[in-house]
């Protein structure tokens, strides 16, 4: 059989990228060790405009096992884009707080390629795979703060439970591979498309929503997020709320709207009923928090929430509405985490009140933050809003009481949002320096800022781009 | 020139939107540079509308047939959403008013703001406005309108907290912000219902669509849709019960209280109300709630404006009941009577602000008008400027209040609607009176302040005298003799009320008889007013107290919201996670005994949390799935 190699050269440009940062990590002197940060940065931007490049070169290798196609690439390019920024953002932070930087980024590279191959997976055997790459990876990061005891307990328990959620998820695979005698995700459709309604797939769902409801941190299964969040070195922590949600949310697509498509209506109103709790659960426990980062774990748990509010038509509409929307929270996610994570290099922080006065200190950072939550409340004209129209839009037809319970609560999301910012804009400062952005941080501040903003006035160009990307999923 | 206007009426919001980018990111520094960007563009939008405007005006454009210039915005999945300009009379009339009114506002403000430390930002944030106000008027489609109607929100919020070091003004904006929210939502509801069911948000598609709603929907969901979407400009526009903000949104600097909490902002609820007036035409009962509330809202708010003392707060409840007039007119099914009165309002309340402001930038900013005194002698121009405005509003002919007050009157009158007439006609009579009291108390008699007051600068009584000019005889264009403003706004037909003679002296005898009262207690013998005061205790403090609305609304989020809330959150941590969070703090330094800790704890209660999730999942998946759930407790086949 033929291999086309040409259309995973992005996935073997990173397993280089991964192994080469990690040789020179040894090889340089110490002293220039900081400037692998750069090095990373650029090469992941040169291996984006690869998947872009190559955007159209869509195949199967291993006899369909891993699929390259236009939704596929639309994930890489959240994954990477994601990681580019993450890099850029933590280059400060991992120089002062972390050291190790050749283990670092190395690690970051194979996160993201396990999250690469997610996207991509086609069967449950390479899905698990990708997936277990990017946790191990993620396990290590989350306590790369290997003096501080916060970020070892937070490593510890994400190793516990994330194995705890990887072995139902295992389970729940082998019980619908039980059911359809194959591992290909289109196969799985095709035979469950004709198959009785079974407990065994019942028993399978449920493990399988439970399992991936883990790493998206969906309620009830979202309880490590805050802790971890909390602990985690805080660049890790917006890649963890991006990357990693986004990924179980590129398998989730795949398994259930493709592979499950048959049995939709039963597994609908779960995911309904989980997208309500979820999107309530998360806006409501935020309001009271006090630690910037447990807000913003919490704040994710809601965005998790809204984004599964796509899944539950298993349409295309909805997976559309998930892609975009994805996209869109890369940006406000990264941007706050960038915020927060510089913030915290200069104050050692992490409590809300010591925002006061932010905006007079860095009015950038204050901007970018405001700019980030607005979005995640989806007020307009930023992109969140857009987003979120798509989303409910979804389910305005058959669920009505999802789309309220959803509109009510990006209002209760306002609140909290508010809160930090009048925090930022109205209290004084308790030292009123200003603050100087370094240039990464600042390009990457800039860089959210604009997309949250562009994108919220003119999303045309994306939304296209996202329906051909979706069609391309739906053809198989 | 007009015809170039009329095709390119984009540019009117864009100008405002570049002098703000240019601003906030180029000429901050120079302050001088940037509040003159700010009126200049605004000048020039003022140029560009009010040819706009002569153009529709002359071809007689219908409203029900508009000329729409509209591109693509997004399209996914059958959701096509395109942006564009609507151009049609009652846009036009916005249009023009908002431009010129900002125009003068921002003038102004170059005195009103001299000196501010953040001078250069407030211009950029009156930008923002003009241009989100400017784009949400000409919207062709409702979601572009809704926004610009929540970026107007935004910039309110700005606005309201400017003087960011006053706790009130930090505590006005946030109020300010989530009520509007609040009311964002039902709107936001009915648009996507209306998408859901018409499969457009374009107002012309709409309004072809909604003629026949029968095709597509009933009643019942016509009326839902109709009340959801009337939400919105109950927030907005302050009306009952939602009314709380906007009294303390005066915080804010008295420009923006003048631009955004009189004449444009707070008016854009009636705007949208006028813009799918199609759709509540259809819907009879919600006609009469939108009148009810107006009615009322119009009645309740001048009865708290009687008792107020603070200037700029009597302005706003004067506010409130103003677009409680607009609201009744439009409920009773007459977007010419709404409109006009929208215009004069405009005027004349713009007119007054700025008087207010001009007051007290001379007394430093003391807005109690028991402690003012005198004024007229020491400000003319201020001073007369503002008797117009009085004159205006109280509907003393020939000023403009009168006119659109009479219509709004005759069209309740008409209607046979004799409560809601009767209603109208009251607050006709108390408007009069309270004005006049503020008048009275603030301009006349002793002065009862020590501050030495002089007329303000240049900058700020030119915009004064304009808008009296305005406020004087924009009504000419509507009188019973001379028609022409119902000839140009109307829906459907244009509407002629028969001049009723009663109706016109009732309203002026009305006037006089409040203006009477006011020189009574006010002018001629102060302490007659505390006696009545005393007399009447209970209802004065009724009144005084806003009808205690705002404590209400305090005790419902502290106990029922903030409860909620709490409630969640110790379900999450105490009984959940409780020990480990707790723990955190007090954890020993040795690793040991942490991981230790952490194991024996929380993680623990973690996992066992994460299998009852996955309990609940397959209750749920059982009992949602009857075939499932059967099979499963007749065990597997």
């Amino acid at each position: 059989m033929q291999m086309d190699f040409s259309v995973i050269i992005p996935e073997i440009a990173m397993v280089s990228l991964g192994v080469l940062v990690l040789i020179l990590g040894l090889i340089l002197p110490k002293k220039s060790l900081p400037r692998l940060g750069w090095f990373t940065s650029f090469s992941l931007i040169g291996i984006l405009a690869l998947v872009v490049l190559n955007w159209n070169n869509v195949g199967t290798v291993s006899g369909g096992l891993y699929l390259i196609d236009q939704f596929s690439q639309f994930f890489k390019v959240i994954f990477l884009t994601a990681a580019i920024l993450v890099v850029f953002g933590s280059m400060a932070y991992v120089d002062k707080h972390l050291g190790g930087q050749a283990e670092y980024y190395s690690i970051l590279v194979f996160s993201t390629l396990g999250m690469m191959v997610m996207a991509s997976a086609n069967d449950f055997i390479t899905m698990y795979l990708g997936l277990e790459l990017m946790t191990i990876s993620f396990i290590v990061l989350v306590c790369f703060r290997r003096n501080d005891s916060e970020s070892l307990e937070a490593g510890m328990k994400y190793v516990l439970l994330a194995g705890i959620s990887s072995a139902v998820l295992l389970y729940g695979l082998s019980l619908i591979y039980g059911i359809a005698g194959t591992v290909l995700v289109v196969e799985v459709g095709m035979i469950l498309a004709v198959q009785q309604s079974l407990p065994l797939l019942l028993v399978g769902v449920v493990m399988l929503v439970a399992g991936l409801g883990f790493k998206i941190a969906a309620v009830p299964f979202h309880m490590w997020a805050p802790d971890v969040y909390q602990g985690a070195p805080t660049p890790i922590t917006s890649f963890l709320a991006v990357g990693s949600k986004m990924a179980s949310f590129a398998i989730l697509i795949r398994i259930f709207v493709l592979g499950m498509f048959g049995v939709s209506l039963s597994w609908g109103i779960l995911m309904a009923i989980l997208a309500g709790v979820t999107i309530i659960i998360g806006n409501l426990v935020a309001i009271p928090q006090t630690n910037i980062k447990r807000l913003m774990a919490y704040s994710g748990i809601a965005q998790a929430g809204y984004i599964l509010v796509g899944m539950v038509t298993a349409s295309q509409a909805g997976v559309k509405a998930i892609m975009f929307y994805g996209f869109i929270y890369i940006f406000a996610v990264v941007g706050v985490f960038t915020a927060i994570s510089y913030y915290y290099n200069l104050t050692g922080s992490d409590e809300i009140k010591d925002y006061a006065g932010l905006s007079q200190r860095s009015p950038l950072m204050a901007a970018t933050m405001v700019v980030s939550m607005l979005t995640m409340a989806g007020i307009p004209p930023f992109a969140g809003f857009v987003g979120k129209f798509y989303l409910f839009m979804t389910v305005v037809e058959n669920y009505l009481w999802l789309a309220i319970i959803g509109l009510i609560m990006s209002m209760v999301s306002v609140y909290y949002y508010l809160m930090v910012v009048l925090v930022m804009y109205r209290d004084r400062p308790q030292d009123s320096s200003p603050i100087v952005v370094s240039l990464p941080v600042r390009m990457t501040l800039i860089f959210t800022m604009l997309v949250s903003v562009v994108l919220g006035v003119y999303p045309g160009p994306l939304s296209e781009i996202i329906n051909k990307a979706a069609l391309s999923f739906f053809m198989h | 020139m007009v015809q170039f206007s009329m095709h390119n009426a984009w540019l009117v919001p864009l100008l405002p939107a570049l002098s703000f980018i240019i601003i906030a990111f180029i000429t901050k520094q120079w302050k001088k540079t940037s509040a003159i960007l700010s009126v200049g563009s605004m000048a020039i939008s003022c140029f560009i509308a009010s040819l706009a405007a002569y153009g529709v005006f002359s071809n007689y454009t219908l409203t029900e047939e508009p000329m729409v210039y509209s591109v693509k915005w997004f399209s996914m999945a059958g959701l096509n959403i395109d942006v564009g300009v609507q151009l049609d009379p009652v846009s036009a009339m916005m249009m023009f008013m908002v431009t010129l009114v900002s125009t003068l506002i921002f003038i102004y403000s170059i005195g009103y703001m001299e000196g501010d430390q953040g001078y250069s930002v407030f211009f950029s944030y009156l930008s923002l406005f003009g241009a989100s106000m400017l784009l949400l008027i000409i919207s062709s489609n409702l979601l572009q309108m809704f926004v610009a109607w929540e970026l107007v929100g935004l910039c309110s919020y700005l606005l309201i907290g400017f003087y960011s070091h006053k706790v009130t003004a930090r505590e006005a904006a946030k109020k300010a912000f989530i009520t509007c929210r609040v009311a964002d939502f039902g709107l936001l509801l009915g648009l996507i219902s209306l998408q859901l069911i018409f499969g457009t948000l374009d107002i012309v598609e709409l309004s072809g669509k909604i003629s026949n709603f029968e095709q597509y929907t009933s009643m019942g969901i016509m009326t839902i849709i109709a009340i959801l979407i009337f939400i919105g400009p109950i927030g907005k526009s302050g009306q009952f019960p939602l009314h709380v903000w906007l009294p303390d949104a005066m915080e804010g600097p008295t420009p923006v209280s003048a631009l955004i909490h009189a004449a444009t902002m707070v008016v854009a609820g009636v705007y949208l109300i006028a813009r799918t007036i199609f759709l509540f035409a259809e819907v009879p009962p919600v006609m009469d709630m939108v009148a009810a509330i107006g009615g009322f809202t119009a009645l309740f708010a001048a009865s708290i404006a009687i008792t107020q003392r603070d200037m700029k707060r009597i302005l706003a409840y004067s506010t409130i009941s103003q677009i409680g007039y607009m609201m009744l007119a439009l409920g009773l099914g007459s977007l010419t009577a709404s409109m006009f009165h929208l215009w004069t309002h405009a005027f004349f309340k713009a007119l007054m602000f700025l008087g207010a402001g001009s007051v007290l930038y001379a007394l430093h900013h003391k807005g109690d008008i028991w402690k003012m005194g005198g004024l007229l002698r020491k400000m003319p121009v201020t001073g007369y400027t503002f008797m117009v405005g009085c004159l205006a509003i109280s509907g003393v002919p020939p000023f403009s209040g009168f006119w659109s007050k009479d219509e709004i009157l005759l069209t309740a009158f008409d209607s046979g609607h004799y409560i809601l007439f009767t209603m109208a006609a009251l607050t006709s009579f108390m408007t009069a009176f309270y004005m006049w009291r503020l008048f009275f108390l603030a301009f006349t008699g002793q002065a009862q302040h020590e501050v030495q007051v002089k007329e303000s600068p240049r900058t700020m009584t030119l915009p004064l005298v304009v808008l009296a000019f305005f406020a004087a005889i924009a009504g000419l264009i509507g009188t019973p003799w001379a028609p022409i403003w119902q000839n140009w706004i109307f829906s459907v037909h244009p509407h002629h009320p028969q001049a009723n003679t009663m109706i016109m002296l009732g309203s002026v005898v009305l006037a006089l008889a409040g203006m009477y009262l006011a020189y009574n207690l006010y002018y001629l013998d102060r302490s007659k007013a505390e006696r009545m005061a005393e007399k009447y205790s209970f209802f004065w403090a009724l009144s005084y107290n806003k009808f205690y609305v705002d404590e209400l609304y305090l005790w419902f989020t502290h106990t029922i919201v903030d409860g909620g809330a709490r409630l969640f959150y110790l379900f999450d941590i105490y009984i959940v996670d409780g020990i480990i969070v707790n723990g955190i703090g007090s954890l020993t330094k040795s690793f040991g005994s942490r991981l230790r800790l952490v194991q024996t704890g929380s993680l623990q209660s973690y996992a066992l949390v994460f299998f009852l999730g996955v309990l609940a999942v397959a209750v749920i998946m059982a009992l949602t799935d009857p075939s499932m759930a059967l099979g499963l407790m007749g065990g597997v086949e």
